[in-house]
């Protein structure tokens, strides 16, 4: 999760299988518990913890998949480019481009 | 296991503060075993460190290793040929594995990346509990398994005392009154005389009482 960050994204999203339905029982919990954790460490550094999510949604769910990608894309938007790629882009001079999620 | 807990990264990233290239090193030993030094943990906070330092506006660069072990000499070697390439070494082994570190490479700073704490078993995923206290004098085989040193809070070798209710120490409602627990093991293990042979009082000379400890194995030189 933090190396998508390392990478450029400006937001991640993770996405786990519905919560009791997981072929891994508890993976998706775990996968929950590891997140908050990245979670603090983002805002603890200052990129902000609202930069990454979790999601529920099972494999068949295709339209749900597209409406949390869109929503979780325009929040990002709103904050803008991470305060990592901000530093990049002020150290390379270019303008502030596209938003990476 | 030796276990351990991550130091907060802003006492890190301070401690980090002088320097801009750094070995972030880990060992494959009980920290590992504990999750909070092993290779998956270099590289979560050597990828913390570098987000941070560069939204500070700072770049560090960070070689990732992880050892063997940080308390065998022949691990520590492997570090070497590159070691004063980098102005400091944060590890995140033991406390004992730093110190051999920075015990080998006497040119470069040596940082703790965790906190030590206490020999301890994995009672579950993610929860560990402290076992041992090296005291040097083990009586495990009167006390049904069940240390009075570490599981006692007074590590008293004549209790339960007055602080113990119902089978919960009064310095915690968590915390399991050692001695009734080994009352209770050595109830059902039919070995109450055992109670009877126990030391009136317990010679710390051979716990930490004497300054740090060394063992000499003459056959194994």
């Amino acid at each position: 999760m933090l190396k998508a960050f390392e990478n450029g994204a400006d937001g991640v999203m993770v996405m786990g299988c519905l919560e009791g339905n997981c072929h891994f029982v508890n993976g998706n919990f775990r996968a929950r518990a590891r997140l908050a954790r990245v979670s603090r460490i983002l805002e603890t550094i200052g990129i902000g913890a609202e930069r990454i999510r979790m999601f529920n949604l099972s494999a068949g769910e295709g339209a749900r998949f597209a409406a949390f990608v869109s929503e979780f894309a325009a929040e990002v938007q709103q904050l803008g480019p991470s305060p990592i790629n901000v530093a990049r882009q002020e150290a390379a001079k270019i303008p502030t481009g596209e938003i990476r999620v | 296991m030796i276990t351990g807990t991550p130091k907060p990264i802003e006492e890190i990233l301070q401690m980090l503060e002088p320097y801009d290239t750094i070995i972030l090193a880990g060992c494959y030993g009980c920290v590992t075993v504990c999750r909070v030094g092993g290779e998956k943990e270099v590289e979560i906070l050597a990828s913390t460190i570098r987000l941070a330092r560069e939204a500070s506006g700072r770049k560090i660069a960070i070689r990732e290793v992880c050892l063997e072990r940080q308390c065998d000499p022949e691990y520590i070697e492997t570090m070497r040929p590159y070691v004063e390439d980098y102005q400091a070494v944060l590890s995140i082994a033991c406390g004992a594995g730093i110190q051999f570190l920075a015990e080998k490479y006497m040119l470069t700073p040596l940082l703790p990346g965790i906190n030590t704490g206490f020999l301890g078993v994995t009672e579950r995923q993610g929860e560990w509990a402290e076992r041992c206290q090296g005291c040097g004098d083990c009586v495990l085989h009167l006390t049904g398994g069940i240390c009075p040193v570490t599981r006692c809070a007074k590590s008293l070798f004549h209790g339960p005392c007055g602080g113990s209710s119902k089978g919960i120490c009064e310095v915690g409602k968590d915390v399991p009154c050692g001695w009734q627990m080994i009352i209770d093991r050595l109830k059902s293990l039919n070995q109450m005389d055992n109670y009877s042979k126990l030391k009136p009082y317990k010679g710390w000379n051979t716990s930490r009482d004497g300054g740090p400890r060394r063992i000499v194995r003459e056959d194994m030189i």
